[in-house]
């Protein structure tokens, strides 16, 4: 994309144009959360003013547009990921929720104590935690993948901790502090030679990468909203529907439910067996907006993009005294990384924030991460489409003062 | 010098400088000229993790005044935990129980205790002043 694209596509986010601390804001915190274009926040808009009603069960004119719209976001989601059945996509809060309900009920399903569980090294604490508490509830065992000095992962470490007794593999599509792509496909062959199903966390993965869950051949991905430039609360688990059907309902309540007694209830099917309660329908359409807005601007055309900023920033980055690049793998994402010296990355992100620039810092909820690696934490500048060399520049020029104060 | 002018003295400090980098550079100067706290005092229960930083804190009570120490592993933490000893140090329990402490949000510091605790600060100023409870229920005995 050039450069006249690039402000184009600018235009459709107004918090870039905000001043922050009478700066020009460099938002560069993407991993974190990233900023919604116009025409997300005009569907919401528009939802809640044109067509709200709660959805599945009203015989009434709007009761049954919000359900067309709710379910028409579905199949954009499905089409969206590639999947063969739209009844395969089911509507979480995000990834965090995604993964607790696979947690949950496949671990009710197929997991007994002594079973395992495999994760990696670089996991968020979202695909540690739910499975950490399954493994205590159900008296589990969790082994974890190793990685290499690049911050990739050591495949034939995980080859050697498959083994009759593990039900399920977890990993990240995507690193949310070292910005490693993982060889899911892999990962996902290998585990399926053992007949373990995988679950592909890609809450840093769909917003950079093209993917397709029957290509990969992945039993569980899972991603958010608001990291695809979409709202909050609202996020998506793809499960195979041979899986889905064999677990049990995560949640109680209405929309779940086929009939209740007090005797006995029967559930719904698929995806609804998954939703109980008024799902957000006004989140799921904005969601499809979102992701509609991303295929316009074509994720391929993203990826290039993004990739010229990795290569530009670690360039820039690496003119610096005392830089340190974590997580140098030759697959990875438009997300550096970094620290300075003996520079704790605390300072280093709240001098940038005085002079107009969002970073992350800390150990980004991947603490055993930054614990294996010796370091208190990193600096992270992770960037969208929406972002420019320019903006490079200045974050650049911007650090070297930082770097120079705290010195 | 009371607590309340030792605080209106860093206002007044701090009121000098309109761009927040040199505000900044001062708490840097400050952080980096803080006492190292002596590596005994850095035990375990003297430590408040913070989500990014972490601060220690040891007190002493010498003739019914309270020294206090702190450290942090962030610089611009160790300029703030050198303006609360430099406030707070010296004075009795009863003094440091019942002060009110405005000067970190009147110099425009607040964002740093946030009950986020990203830092441990929030933490620290209770700890301060558990101290100083602490040591006013043991001198009544």
């Amino acid at each position: 994309m050039n450069i006249e694209e690039i402000q184009h596509i600018r235009a459709d986010f107004p918090i870039l144009e905000e001043k922050i601390y009478n700066k020009d804001l460099i938002y560069f915190d993407n991993g974190a959360t990233t900023q919604k274009p116009r025409c997300v926040v005009e569907k919401i808009e528009a939802g809640y003013y044109h067509l709200n009603a709660n959805i599945h069960r009203g015989v009434h004119y709007l009761s049954q547009k919000a359900t067309e719209e709710h379910e028409a976001a579905r199949s954009t989601v499905a089409d969206f990921l590639g999947a063969n059945k739209r009844e395969e996509i089911i509507f979480t809060r995000g990834t965090t929720e995604a993964i607790n309900l696979v947690a949950t009920s496949f671990g009710e399903a197929f997991c007994k104590t002594g079973d395992e569980i495999i994760i990696s090294v670089m996991e968020h604490h979202s695909n540690i935690v739910p499975w950490q508490m399954l493994c205590e509830r159900k008296g589990l065992v969790l082994r974890v993948i190793q990685m290499n000095s690049f911050g990739e992962l050591d495949i034939e470490n995980f080859k050697t901790l498959l083994n009759n007794k593990t039900r399920i593999v977890s990993v990240t599509h995507v690193s949310n502090v070292l910005g490693t792509v993982n060889p899911v496909a892999e990962i996902i062959k290998i585990a399926h030679e053992k007949n373990v199903p995988v679950l592909v966390d890609g809450a840093q993965a769909v917003p950079h990468i093209q993917v397709n869950v029957v290509d990969l051949d992945a039993d569980f991905y899972v991603f958010s909203g608001h990291k695809i430039y979409g709202p909050t609360g609202i996020g998506v688990l793809y499960g195979k529907e041979k899986w889905l059907n064999k677990m049990p309902p995560y949640q109680g309540g209405g929309e779940m439910i086929q009939s209740v007694t007090f005797e006995k209830t029967t559930y719904n099917e698929l995806p609804f067996k998954f939703e109980a309660g008024t799902p957000d329908y006004i989140g799921s359409t904005a969601l499809a907006e979102a992701l509609r807005y991303v295929q316009k601007i074509g994720i391929s055309n993203i990826a290039t993009h993004e990739h010229e900023l990795l290569v530009y920033g670690t360039e820039r980055l690496m003119e610096i005294d005392g830089m340190r690049i974590i997580g140098t793998a030759t697959e990875k994402s438009s997300v550096i990384s970094f620290l300075v010296g003996d520079i704790h990355p605390y300072d280093i992100g709240m001098l940038l924030d005085k002079l107009g620039i969002a970073v992350r810092t800390g150990h980004h909820c991947a603490q055993p991460l930054i614990d294996s690696l010796g370091i208190p934490g990193t600096v992270r500048a992770s960037f969208a489409f929406y972002n420019t060399k320019e903006e490079i520049d200045n974050f650049v020029t911007a650090l070297k003062r930082v770097v120079t104060m705290l010195s | 010098m009371t607590i309340n002018e030792l605080q209106d003295n860093i206002i007044e400090e701090f009121s000098m400088f309109d761009d927040w980098m040199d505000k900044y550079a001062l708490l840097i100067e400050l952080g980096n000229s803080l006492v190292p706290l002596e590596e005994k005092h850095k035990s375990p229960q003297n430590i408040i993790e913070g989500c990014q930083s972490r601060v220690w804190l040891n007190a002493e009570l010498t003739n019914g005044i309270i020294t206090y120490q702190g450290e942090s592993d962030a610089v611009l933490v160790k300029g703030i935990v050198s303006l609360l000893i430099q406030v707070l140090s010296g004075h009795t329990p009863e003094e440091v129980i019942n002060t009110e402490l405005y000067f970190i949000d009147k110099i425009g510091l607040r964002e740093h205790l946030s009950p986020t605790r990203s830092n441990g600060l929030l933490a620290m100023v209770k700890q301060i002043k558990m101290f100083a409870l602490a040591f006013k229920s043991t001198s009544i005995k």
